[in-house]
């Protein structure tokens, strides 16, 4: 079926399966920051926005972005890299693979959420896996990074 | 110093966070085949006949490969240096399956969905044979799992194939039974520790293609690039030079990455296609048709003084290796090797163990790697003798660990060069509150908080068998390479080497590049596991570095016509001590490279080998809250201090260790491997399987207290698999302080803690 | 991921039911969440998002969810609501802004959080043709080829506990208990037995008869209420955490705690 789309602030008008996954379809459209961690929906990687909101493109239906607005990291690049540098500070992306759902998720936090505590924090993350890192580090790096956020506004 | 301890940041930290492509599928250019495998449904079964011919008629379809189409030679899976002692018990593919999920033949197409299709095709037609599903009743069960006649095992292992007994052994020092006979308490409990997946976020993948001169090449989510490599070429029958395995950035392996999971079956498919091939095992695949941490049993025996003096222990463990014996001996080594020399007074010991071969999913590597198991339970044991003898397990531990100094007859009779676990041991029980919490406080009508630790020590690479080269090259703009083929699955020893690097040749790590591995280019290295990479891959680094200083000395005086011994390297020059204009710097000197006469190049590569392996040494404490109503435990708080030798990088060792206490709080808590009757693993997905969520565990806090290791990298030891290892007996003593009863298996679902408290109240 | 051909988005629900019955190997598609774990073979999705389904109202009377609305929605729109409550733990932010609550009714599973929610309160299930269900009835009816249109609350006062019992924060819960009351109409439900929710009608009576007090009842409703084994636990121990969430959630409710619709 056709679909009309915008992907990253780009019209995009393509021919597709109906059934095809919306991650499948994101990376064959050469957003590669997109992954696949489990592929039942709950280890959040694959976490993209479809108008701002966070979803997973592992089960997202596809034909549902016709005339939506589909949102990867490759969209968000220099605010990923504001939010990456405090991950980084911290030592917070380790393996760095479940990195691009996570921060995806955290931006769509920081837009849906005013000064959340830490628990309200955790809840929204909740469905972002990290096998790596134990999670404190990720705290610590969002913390740091809301307060600044906080301090500029 | 000015690079080691600091937290430098990854040195791909933001090609990471900004999503870049850098992992095996993002790099990999189609079109190639994707390739897919038939899968036993039978625990146990002979092929009799393999029918691809409707596989072959979807379109898209490349290949069918069955045991006939593969090389007859047997090997091993598990990645270890040239001494390892795995028997090689399996082929590429067989016409037997030995678990629910083995590979049954190879398909390989245009497409994900035409191989897709092709794999439901394929009609393999069985013969069921009777299973060995439970490693208790291995050794009389009817069926052999390794009957065959070109087993192969080395004599030096207590073998007995037949019977279904991968290995038997024992050590030991003394003569336990007398000095058991002679203690005040002597104590004996049953451990049961289970499979856990690695559950890394990236699953196994695989790329595998013939180069323009006719080279196979392989691009692998590994952790050891160089016995994929010599793997891959033994079974193939290939000079090993003839493949070439590149390693870009890994995704996590904790192990699962130490065995070959996916690349034999990509060159099977390149070499009989001759064309690009793509193996990607999923999530399901990943769980079931891989490898796990080795369930366990075991037996301890312990005995003590009244004043806490344990004089002797003995342990036993049966090990389940399951279908294939890829790790099986290191790691049933480890369960006894890592857990006994913790009780450092013991006048004798004895560790014994056998290990089985069933129809299940085979063990591997996992973080911890055997060492897990045996310091649940052996912790666990020193826990319940400090309650028998009415002692604190803090005081406990203090009157029995090992000292530096001391040697340990269980650790291969190492002796301890370095350790400050006592004063980690004084710092975690500060950090707890231990003095005010222990052992219990009621918080509510049916709430307990309750404390618990436990101690523990794990290796700095294989003593006198891993080898790790590094190169260290001063390129023509003045800053430094460091090829290392140690395999960084994303814990950063990239940057580790990179930090070691920079410290000696006294530059900032701006200037240093750590290359990914490529066998082409990259020096040796057996790879990235048992914690070695920063004790010995480091060692190596800061010996190449020194011997480039010294060419680059050496290139200085000739430059200056001042003798070598007047000169002095200071980072970024090197001048004359009583002369210091007279001077030549650093980036001069890489250009000379290219300009004079003499031709030398500034490139070192050493190698390392540590005859020894210095255990880094912790304590871990915990606070949890227990649900007496529903058994269910709650983790409140976990505290951790550790000793690895000199931290190399600060932010990286902490993280290391946040995430090797949250794995091990998973699998005490309810990572909890299940099997059908029929040996079918029921919790194959992160729906079924749960790892640790970031509302399941609260903020981990971790603190080092690092001693001196002479033999390692400006002192350090490891961080890499330690930290896994407290939290199921800290936990266990927790739920003991809190109600009174002890847990011997894992995970501690609130199921049987509940169970727990109601039998005792009995 | 189940596979089909075609991908349709009707313009009217009239269109949308007689797709569905125009062949046996069509769905409606909710938030995709289970169709994207099964390997079902279907003919066509129908997908109702542009149907104007995705709303929650809340009126004097009746608070009206539609099918499409999210789980999400019912913690942004109902926030400190029952509804909001029990779904928090339901896998991420991200899964619940996929689900919906159309697809937690039909698909009418045994540890559906809302559903356990749902049915302690007076719910009405809204269905195309079969027109309105009470949730009880719904429950258990055989899944049929109508659509769900959404559910309607009586926004009455009625206030319930809910308490589950996770293995891990995340996970699929291991027992779900809503226990409710109106004035002295009192209402005990159990789910994820495993199976589907049931009433717990002679624990409900009792409380409702001011004949029992909290842990009476929950001994009444874990006797009368049948519990089973899966990878999560055994019915004996479902039996056993029954009657202590529901004394703990009768408690609560004792204590004029509890949460209403919205």
């Amino acid at each position: 079926m056709l679909i009309t789309t915008v992907l990253n602030g780009k019209s995009l008008r393509q021919e597709v399966p109906a059934d095809k996954t919306l991650l499948d379809f994101l990376r064959e459209n050469g957003c590669l920051s997109v992954k696949r961690g489990c592929g039942t929906e709950n280890c959040g990687l694959c976490t993209v926005w479809v108008d701002g909101t966070p979803v997973l493109s592992c089960s997202y239906p596809l034909p549902r972005i016709d005339g939506h607005e589909v949102t990867t990291l490759e969209g968000v690049r220099e605010e990923a890299a504001a939010f990456g540098a405090y991950m980084a500070g911290e030592g917070a992306e380790q393996c760095g693979y479940c990195s691009p759902g996570f921060i995806m998720t955290v931006l769509a936090m920081e837009r849906e959420l005013r000064n959340p505590a830490e628990e309200e924090i955790n809840a929204y993350l909740a469905g972002c896996l990290c096998r790596c890192t134990g999670y404190s580090s990720q705290m610590r790096a969002i913390r740091k990074y809301l307060e600044k956020r906080h301090e500029t506004d | 110093m000015r690079q080691i301890s600091q937290k430098v940041r990854k040195l791909d930290a933001q090609a990471l966070v900004t999503g870049m492509p850098v992992y095996t599928q993002d790099i990999v250019q189609g079109p190639y085949l994707t390739v897919k495998i038939v899968r036993s449904p039978h625990a146990h079964a002979k092929i009799l006949s393999v029918d691809a011919s409707k596989a072959m008629k979807v379109p898209g379809a490349a290949c069918v490969l069955t045991h006939r189409d593969v090389p007859h030679v047997r090997h091993t899976l598990g990645g270890y240096a040239y001494a390892g002692s795995n028997p090689y018990d399996r082929l590429v593919l067989e016409d037997r399956v030995r678990f629910v999920g083995d590979a049954a033949a190879i398909v390989a197409a245009e497409t994900a969905e035409a191989a897709e299709r092709m794999a439901r095709l394929v009609k393999v037609e069985y013969e069921v044979l009777p299973a060995v599903l439970d490693m208790d009743t291995a050794e009389e069960a009817p069926a052999v799992v390794h009957p065959e006649e070109d087993y192969v095992c080395k004599p030096s292992i207590r073998n007995g194939n037949a019977r279904n007994v991968l290995a038997c052994g024992e050590s030991g020092n003394g003569d336990v039974e007398k000095v058991f006979s002679q203690c005040d308490v002597v104590l004996e409990d049953d451990y049961h520790t289970l499979g856990n997946s690695q559950c890394m976020m990236e699953t196994f993948r695989s790329y595998s293609f013939y180069d323009k001169n006719r080279k196979l090449t392989v691009i692998s989510s590994t952790q050891i690039p160089f016995l994929v490599r010599r793997t891959i070429a033994y079974v193939f029958g290939l000079p090993i030079s003839t493949v070439r395995v590149i390693k870009p950035k890994v995704g996590g392996g904790f192990g699962a990455k130490q065995s070959l999971v996916t690349e034999l079956f990509g060159a099977a498919v390149t070499i009989k296609t001759g064309l690009p091939a793509m193996v990607l095992f999923d999530r399901r695949e990943s769980f079931t048709a891989t490898t796990t941490r080795h369930e366990m049993k075991l037996r301890v025996k312990m005995g003590a003084m009244r004043d806490g003096t344990v004089r002797a222990v003995s342990l036993y463990v049966r090990e389940n290796a399951g279908a294939y014996g890829d790790h099986a001996m290191g790691c049933v080594g480890l369960s006894g090797h890592k857990s006994l020399p913790m009780l450092g007074k013991v006048e004798a010991y004895s560790f014994r163990y056998d290990v089985l071969y069933t129809n299940l999913i085979p063990g591997g590597a996992f973080r911890g790697y055997g060492a897990t198991q045996g310091c649940f339970a052996v912790e666990s044991m020193v826990n319940k003798m400090a309650h028998a003898l009415g002692l604190d397990p803090v005081e406990m531990r203090l009157k029995n660990i090992p000292m530096e100094g001391d040697v340990m007859p269980a650790y291969y009779g190492e002796t301890l060069t370095s350790s400050h676990l006592d004063r980690c041991i004084r710092r975690g029980k500060e950090m707890i509150g231990w003095d005010e919490k222990y052992p219990r406080r009621q918080t509510g009508s049916h709430t307990v908080r309750a404390v618990g630790m436990a101690a523990s020590m794990q290796g700095s690479g294989i003593g006198g068998v891993d080898k790790c080269f590094a190169t260290v090259r001063l390129d023509e703009d003045g800053r430094y390479t460091v090829l290392n083929g140690a395999g960084d699955m994303g814990t950063g020893c990239d940057t580790i080497l990179a930090q070691i690097a920079a410290e000696v040749l006294e530059t900032d790590i701006a200037n240093v590049h750590a290359a990914a591995v490529d066998t082409d280019y990259s020096p040796y290295d057996k790879g990235s596991f048992a914690s070695a990479t920063t004790y010995v891959t480091g060692m190596a680094v800061v010996k190449a570095c020194e011997r480039l200083i010294g060419q680059m000395m050496a290139e200085a005086a000739a430059a200056l016509e001042t003798p070598e011994e007047r000169l002095v390297f200071q980072g970024d020059c090197i001048l004359e001590k009583d002369a210091p204009e007279n001077r030549i710097s650093v980036s001069d000197l890489a250009r000379r490279q290219m300009t004079s006469g003499n031709c030398h190049a500034f490139t070192a590569t050493c190698g390392h080998m540590s005859q020894t392996s210095p255990p880094p040494l912790m304590a871990g404490f915990v606070e949890i809250e227990l649900d007496t109503q529903t058994g269910q435990v709650k983790v409140l708080d976990y505290a951790a201090c550790i000793d690895c030798g000199t931290v190399i990088n600060a932010n990286l060792a902490r993280v290391q260790a946040e995430g090797g206490i949250v794995q091990g709080i998973g699998m005490a808590l309810y990572e909890n491997m299940q099997f059908s009757s029929q040996g079918k693993m029921r919790n194959n997905s992160f729906l079924q399987y749960k790892i640790p969520s970031r509302l399941d565990v609260p903020p981990i806090r971790v603190a080092f207290d690092s001693s001196y290791e002479p033999t390692g990298p400006f002192g350090a030891k490891s961080i890499g698999e330690i930290v896994i290892n407290t939290p199921a007996p800290a936990i266990a003593d927790a739920i003991y302080n809190a109600c009174g009863v002890y847990m011997t298996e894992l995970p501690f679902l609130p199921e049987r803690v509940l169970d727990a408290i109601n039998n005792k109240a009995e | 991921m189940a596979s089909f051909q075609n991908y349709i988005f009707p313009e009217s629900l009239e269109d949308a039911y007689e797709l569905l019955q125009a062949n046996r190997r069509n769905a409606v598609i909710g938030g995709n969440g289970w169709l994207a774990l099964g390997r079902q073979k279907l003919h066509t999705a129908i997908d109702l998002s542009r149907l104007g389904l995705g709303q929650i109202r809340v009126g004097p009377a009746y608070v009206e969810i539609g099918a499409m609305a999210t789980l999400r929605q019912l913690e942004r729109e109902l926030p400190g609501s029952l509804l909001a409550c029990c779904v928090k733990p339901i896998a991420g932010v991200q899964f619940r802004n996929l689900a919906t609550v159309g697809g937690s009714l039909y698909s009418r599973f045994g540890f559906s959080d809302p559903v356990t929610a749902l049915m302690a309160m007076d719910t009405t299930v809204l269905l195309h043709r079969q027109g309105d269900v009470p949730i009880v009835d719904f429950v258990w009816q055989k899944p049929s080829r109508d659509i769900v249109l959404g559910c309607r609350v009586e926004n009455n006062g009625r206030r319930a506990a809910y308490q589950t019992l996770r293995l891990s924060a995340t996970d699929l819960p291991v027992l779900t208990v809503a226990v409710s009351r109106l004035g002295s109409d009192w209402r005990v439900v159990v789910g994820a037995r495993p199976g589907k929710a049931m009433l717990a009608e002679e624990a409900s009576r009792l409380l409702s008869e001011g004949k029992a007090d909290a842990g009476t009842a929950a001994s009444a409703a874990a006797e009368e209420l049948s519990f089973g084994s899966n990878m999560r636990g055994s019915g004996g121990y479902r039996r056993q955490i029954a009657q202590v969430l529901i004394a703990r959630a009768i408690e609560q409710l004792h204590g004029e705690g509890g949460l209403a619709i919205c």
